[in-house]
């Protein structure tokens, strides 16, 4: 059953074009009365007694490129895998395409990932396969297409993604780039309805990143998906994300447009976009003082 | 303290046991749908049986001359040099080809398993199945493990042969053995019962070394020390596995 998304915040308040703090963490600002496709709410999640969420409250637009930034460490990636099911979350509610993954079987979940597209920050591309066979992966194990129009399909996404000459290499032949375009090509031959990207641009070239930003926008516009990309490349970002969330300490600290973002005067938000040190996200791990640390070692 | 120690090592091995029969019955379920993709399997009986080929072939050689150098200088003893072929083909048949085949195989093949699946792991390759909605179990661990229980008698049985090779270069031709005697009094006296234990214990090994193998893989650290870790435990648990069922089939048999 799929379900209207409202913003609100937890007073019930709604909230139009704003961007918002740390003290009420809220849906993206253009989000406003359309349908989530995924509707994250109070959501807590600890690993190993370190809490990675307390509270987390986010929304997904349908048809939208939402884009998730924040410091390293921070749960990007972690939230990802609470989106997909593969880890569950401590506390509150998940919903995707309406459905509350804490209630799905694992025959569900398994329904739903097909449904989706994931490219991971590596690749992870089947060293066993070559280029072809890793785009053609998905589609061998999920449908009985005859050979020609499976060639076809795999065939097309890779020009899709520039490598049609590079089906027969394998992974290890090719560049971060290249292994980067190979996995969209994978997440895409099955028509998914939602692409999920984890660090898309970490460690590719000027010229690879431009690719994959374009594609990301182009494959979001023709093809009709919701895009969910995970990144702290705000430059790349900003180019094409409709709505952002920007996390923190656990929570959502500011939401907006890519530009309501760099425009924001919230320290939190200046110091990410600035890419300063001095601010309220430490830049330094916990530690006693560095003057009585120094003095320690020179008189043990 | 010294009490806690045993009690926490008991409740450590049990959980352990039970999350590898856990393990175990979850990839035994995934055996059947795997069985529809046979080529994934093949692959695997060659990565885990051509490839080892040479390794129990030359093992099997120098154990098979050891043997009838020591057999020939026991039994000359007692005037019985040709009873040669009958002790070196028991000793081989019901102990020494599984037992022998069963450790090369968890050194050679079983590392290779685990460190492949561990590699996997820690590269998002299985996860990314996950999310491309293909269960790992049915294409990763299954067709490895059956690569392995299938290919872990016919080892065994190359081993046995290539050791009676050896036994007869040494006993026939360098020490003198009747050639005759040595293989008819082989053949009189080894049953298709000796050879049936030798094949079962093969086949539980086989299941052992496999299992071992593709659950460290599977649960190893995603990291390079992980890896390191679990192929380790593989090599370890596989070998202590191997002698303890050895002892307990040997009994059965008897």
């Amino acid at each position: 059953m799929r379900r209207r998304w409202k913003p609100r915040r937890p007073d019930g308040a709604t909230c139009g074009d704003c961007v918002t703090g740390p003290a009420k963490p809220e849906p993206a600002a253009g989000a406003s009365g359309a349908e989530a496709l995924i509707d994250v709410r109070a959501v807590g999640y600890t690993i190993e007694g370190h809490s990675v969420f307390d509270g987390l409250d986010l929304s997904v637009r349908r048809g939208a490129i939402t884009g998730i930034m924040g410091p390293s460490g921070t749960g990007k990636t972690t939230l990802l895998r609470l989106m997909t099911a593969q880890v569950a979350p401590d506390r509150g509610e998940i919903r995707v395409w309406g459905r509350n993954l804490a209630t799905l079987t694992s025959a569900q979940v398994f329904a739903m990932r097909k449904r989706m597209g994931m490219l991971f920050q590596n690749g992870a591309l089947l060293t066993d396969l070559d280029v072809f066979e890793n785009v053609a992966f998905p589609l061998r194990e999920h449908t009985d297409l005859p050979e020609p129009l499976l060639r076809t399909l795999v065939l097309t996404k890779l020009q899709a993604v520039g490598l049609r000459g590079a089906a027969d290499l394998a992974p290890a032949e090719l560049s971060g780039g290249m292994a980067r375009r190979v996995a969209l090509a994978r997440a895409i031959v099955m028509d998914p309805e939602l692409l999920i990207y984890d660090e898309p641009f970490v460690g590719l070239d000027p010229i690879s990143r431009g690719i994959i930003v374009r594609l990301i926008k182009q494959m979001n516009d023709a093809l009709g998906i919701t895009s969910v990309v995970v990144s702290h490349d705000v430059a790349e970002l900003a180019q094409i994300a409709d709505d952002s969330y920007l996390l923190s300490g656990g929570r959502v600290v500011a939401t907006g447009t890519p530009r309501q973002l760099r425009d924001s005067s919230l320290a939190v938000v200046r110091q990410f976009m600035d890419g300063s040190a001095a601010g309220p996200v430490p830049f330094h791990y916990p530690a006693p003082d560095y003057q009585e640390a120094l003095l320690a070692v020179e008189d043990p | 303290m010294s009490a806690a120690l045993p009690d926490a090592l008991v409740t450590q091995s049990l959980r352990k046991l039970g999350a590898v029969s856990v393990f175990f019955w979850r990839m035994l379920i995934q055996c059947g749908p795997a069985l529809a993709r046979p080529r994934l399997i093949v692959d695997q009986i060659y990565n885990a049986g051509a490839r080892s080929l040479v390794i129990i072939m030359l093992s099997g050689l120098f154990v098979g001359m050891v043997l009838a150098l020591q057999g020939f200088d026991l039994l000359q003893r007692f005037g019985s040099e040709e009873a040669l072929g009958t002790a070196t083909a028991l000793a081989l048949l019901k102990e020494l080809s599984p037992v022998i085949t069963a450790l090369l195989f968890a050194g050679r093949a079983g590392t290779s398993l685990t460190s492949e699946i561990g590699l996997m792991r820690a590269t998002d390759q299985l996860t990314a199945m996950k999310m491309m909605a293909v269960d790992p179990l049915r294409y990763v661990a299954a067709p490895r493990f059956l690569g392995g229980v299938v290919a872990m008698p016919f080892l065994a049985a190359v081993f046995s042969i290539v050791g009676l090779l050896g036994a007869h270069l040494v006993g026939v031709k360098l020490m003198g053995v009747d050639r005759g005697s040595f293989w008819s009094q082989m053949q009189s006296s080894v049953d298709l019962k000796d050879v049936v234990e030798g094949v079962v214990k093969s086949a539980v090994f086989g299941v052992a070394c496999s299992l071992i193998a593709v659950y460290e893989g599977y649960h190893s650290e995603p990291t390079a020390a992980g890896v390191g870790l679990a192929t380790t435990r593989t090599v370890v648990a596989s070998s202590v596995l191997i002698l303890l069922l050895d002892y307990v089939l040997t009994a059965f048999f008897i």
